[in-house]
């Protein structure tokens, strides 16, 4: 089935699925500028990292499924790699960050008593 | 004889299932293709001594994987809510303390996937000496809460699928 | 006519992301802290990337996905070292 024989089912559940998941991804990037502090902001990209993503992914799946005309569940790929690094580098990140300002904390400290 | 040709199983299946689906075909070459990988990879691994993974109850894999479906949903949305404005005074957000009893290592890489990739918490920094993780939470309402959803929901199946 | 909608879901899609991306970079300009920045440049790649899965389905082509899959990684082990040197100030030990 090429592109121009979706019925218009398919159409408008691909459009939805990427028009939602695009939208969270860039509610989570409003976050990221609008929160005040690091700590909130690490909360902030997870939105388009899960739901944003899975959303974006199924409507891949689900368009190239149907042109292809078989199962095409490639795009898992990214939902299953996604969902493992991601939680990896915003671990990584927090922890830096409070060993940055523990760090600061301490030196401000020592220059007070100092 | 299975354990020298397949000493990490779950490592072989995805292996296997991830070079069907790079190759994006079922023929006897991608066939071909993903099972020498999958037998030869965690070959590699043998080098590294890696702990193999014992997993006691499958079925609590489901139950597990339902939940973490069901928060990372809610949790979207409740975050989502806290972006566009809501209740923006009274929230606050913060760090809390939570008394694991979870050992095993792969039990805790697990919960901490869990836990960060639910937006609204993230874990910060855990202490195997003592068991205590410190976790970031967006949307602070009641600490005890939020200690007793992460042993209810999470722990108590980790434990029965690792321990 | 149900194309046309598919074709301008996909355009408003992408509208999102490229804005997304604008921010998160506008995040790793500004900073105020180094974390921020690389919270701004994790961010902006992942929006990247699902900007190309969205224009694989534009374009119906597959080597989007291989270039999503390239950015997701290269994008994971960039993020990690540079958390990385924030810990230690350095990459390699």
């Amino acid at each position: 089935m090429s592109v121009a024989d979706l019925p218009a089912w398919a159409c408008v559940t691909v459009g939805l699925l990427a028009v939602a998941g695009a939208a969270l991804s860039f509610l989570g990037a409003v976050g990221l500028c609008s929160f005040k502090t690091f700590y909130e902001r690490v909360h902030a990209p997870t939105l388009g990292a899960t739901l944003g993503m899975a959303l974006i992914v199924a409507a891949s799946i689900l368009f190239f499924t149907l042109v292809e005309g078989r199962f095409m569940p490639r795009e898992l790929l990214i939902g299953v790699f996604l969902t493992v690094t991601t939680p990896v580098t915003l671990i990584l990140l927090g922890r830096a960050a409070l060993f940055r300002d523990r760090t600061e904390f301490a030196r401000e400290k020592g220059s007070e008593e100092g | 004889m299975i354990r020298a040709l397949l000493p990490h199983p779950l490592l072989a299946l995805g292996l296997f299932v991830t070079s069907l689906l790079m190759s994006g075909s079922v023929e006897p070459p991608a066939l071909a293709l993903a099972a020498v990988l999958a037998l030869a990879t965690p070959q590699v691994m043998r080098a590294l001594d890696a702990q193999t993974i014992r997993i006691r109850s499958p079925g609590a894999i489901v139950s597990l994987a339902g939940c973490v479906v069901v928060d990372v949903l809610r949790s979207n949305w409740a975050v989502a809510a806290i972006i566009l404005g809501r209740r923006r005074h009274e929230r606050r957000s913060g760090f809390i303390h939570v008394p694991l009893d979870l050992k095993d290592r792969y039990a805790l890489a697990v919960l901490a996937v869990i836990l960060t990739a639910t937006p609204g918490t993230l874990w910060v920094e855990y202490d195997s000496a003592t068991g205590r993780l410190l976790l970031h939470v967006l949307d602070l309402v009641e600490e005890d809460e939020w200690i007793r959803l992460i042993k209810d929901r999470y722990e108590r199946r980790l434990m029965e699928i690792f321990e | 006519m149900s194309q046309a909608i598919l074709f301008w879901c996909l355009t408003a899609a992408q509208a999102l992301l490229v804005a997304a991306m604008a921010l998160a970079a506008w995040r790793a300009v500004r900073g105020p802290r180094a974390q921020d920045r690389v919270l701004g440049l994790d961010t902006l790649y992942l929006n990247g990337m699902l900007l190309l899965l969205v224009f694989g389905v534009r374009t119906g082509g597959s080597i989007y996905f291989y270039a999503a899959l390239i950015i997701g990684m290269l994008g994971f082990a960039a993020t990690v070292a540079l958390a990385k040197f924030l810990m230690r100030g350095e990459v390699i030990e």
